[in-house]
């Protein structure tokens, strides 16, 4: 599990974070939604250490990230997967080694053994025929495939996933949506999505956290986030015709 | 402006600190070092070649037009002068100028690409050092392979400028191997080289890695950064050689 325990941030002047507290639970989908400039990419970066929040904690299972040692800091960020919102993949490397590449920076396993941990990740993220192509030689879809792989590899405890299917046509968008859900049931990680998909909310949202101006002004699960009453989700969540027929038709 | 040429140089202070750091594991740096030295030497050698080659064979020449006409002058001194220009001046110089040209280019745009692309922000998130993952290889593999092609371009060089003052009848082959043996000293000549191809191996390596690496921005600010490691490792260059020349030769 991780506490997000009244988190203020600011760059300058610039308030990003005004006191967020959140639980994100293990072995759920956790979905942070807003708008853009709503302070969700801050808040992810914060809670992944890459920013130091001015004010309050960020706790990893009973362990405050700002009290850790540096030895601890470092092996917390090999129980961490990250899947980035343009995948990140390392464009000098194959698909096989991108995803090998935590396992031969931070394991002890033998070749043999990597060879097998590769091969079951690009099984379990329905990767087949392509590990001797490079980044540029695949489709969007197989990016964000690889990068899931990469992130899951060294079977982290949290997974963290920027904007995780931006950029892809609808159904490729929900068979990564799915895969992060099936993945973060699977094997019991606390998995954090930053979207602006709807869809997304509605597909896997276990647990639905709503951010505006650097609050989180709603939380709930897919389910509930139709039928808020908050007008602030209101606002955002039936914006689009679709979403404004799907009420009308709740109602 | 003197604020922020102050910041610049304390920003680059750190990112050394950060890059000479004990490798994670030493055989992914092996593995990588390996791959920047085809990179970054071994794929320069055939510019080297073209470029030195030339350079001794204009450097005779002009030494040649300059000299021919005192007849008091031996032939000879055409070879030694062209020998002291190549080995103290052009060799070090000139080839590593070129070669910040060309290596800096290409530190800089791809760890500015790495920058842009998030794949080092990936590396970080894994806990993996960046700085020293990335630009530790690149910074060895120069001073590694540096002196190697200036030691290659020193002797093609004077291979050209003997050639050329053959080929032109300016002075004969072996004539010009005379001279070149003439009141040879192993340190004023080759040493002194070498002390400078170092330098500026590490000038070129770590000068554009800073660029490439602390990119904000995008496509644009990567070429931006790569046009900046390229003008800033010759200024750099420049003014090393400057007090090297004044601390090597007093």
């Amino acid at each position: 599990m991780i506490q997000a325990k009244g988190i203020h941030k600011s760059f300058g002047e610039n308030y990003v974070l005004k006191g967020v507290d959140v639980d994100f639970h293990q072995g759920e989908t956790n979905l942070i939604i807003g708008r853009s400039g709503s302070g969700k990419t801050v808040f992810l970066k914060t809670i992944l250490g890459l920013h130091q929040p001015d004010k309050g904690d960020i706790i990893y299972d009973g362990e405050v990230l700002g009290e850790m040692t540096k030895q601890r800091f470092k092996k917390l960020r090999q129980e961490i997967g990250m899947v980035f919102q343009g995948g990140a993949l390392f464009d000098s490397m194959t698909v096989a080694q991108n995803i090998r590449f935590p396992l031969e920076m931070f394991s002890s396993m033998t070749e043999h053994e990597m060879d097998k941990r590769v091969r079951f990740v690009m099984d379990r993220v329905r990767l087949e025929g392509a590990d001797d192509k490079f980044p540029s030689e695949i489709s969007g879809g197989m990016q964000k495939r690889v990068s899931i792989a990469r992130a899951i590899s060294m079977s982290p405890k949290y997974l963290f996933c920027d904007e995780p299917n931006s950029g892809l046509d609808p159904e490729t968008a929900i068979v990564i949506d799915q895969l992060i859900h099936e993945i973060t049931h699977e094997f019991g990680m606390t998995t954090i999505v930053n979207t602006h998909d709807m869809n997304s909310v509605l597909e896997i949202g276990d647990h639905v956290i709503f951010m505006k101006e650097g609050h989180k002004v709603w939380e709930g699960n897919s389910s509930e986030v139709l039928k808020s009453t908050n007008a602030d989700v209101e606002e955002y969540v039936f914006k689009s015709k679709l979403f404004k027929q799907v009420r009308q038709a709740l109602r | 402006m003197i604020t922020k040429f102050f910041q610049g140089i304390g920003a680059y202070g750190v990112l050394m600190t950060k890059v000479f750091r004990r490798p994670d594991r030493w055989s992914l740096f092996y593995r990588s070092t390996i791959k920047e030295i085809q990179l970054l030497g071994i794929d320069s050698i055939g510019i080297v070649v073209i470029l030195s080659v030339f350079m001794g064979a204009i450097v005779t020449i002009q030494t040649a037009f300059q000299l021919s006409d005192d007849p008091l002058i031996p032939t000879y001194y055409i070879a030694m002068a062209t020998r002291e220009s190549i080995t103290l001046e052009f060799s070090p110089t000139v080839v590593s100028l070129i070669l910040a040209g060309k290596v800096g280019s290409n530190i800089a745009s791809s760890l500015g690409t790495m920058r842009v692309s998030e794949q080092i922000d990936a590396l970080e998130v894994m806990g993996v050092n960046s700085a020293s993952h990335l630009i530790l290889p690149k910074i060895v593999a120069q001073l590694f392979f540096n002196p190697i092609l200036i030691l290659m371009s020193m002797f093609l060089g004077l291979w050209g400028g003997a050639m050329a003052g053959d080929l032109l009848g300016l002075i004969a082959f072996q004539e010009s191997i005379s001279g070149y043996q003439l009141e040879f000293i192993v340190f004023e000549n080759i040493i002194y080289g070498l002390i400078k191809s170092v330098v500026y191996a590490f000038v070129i390596g770590s000068v554009s890695a800073y660029c490439g690496y602390t990119v904000k921005g995008g496509a644009v600010e990567v070429g931006v950064a790569s046009t900046n490691a390229v003008v800033r490792s010759c200024l750099t260059i420049i003014l090393s050689n400057y007090v090297l020349t004044d601390l090597l030769l007093n």
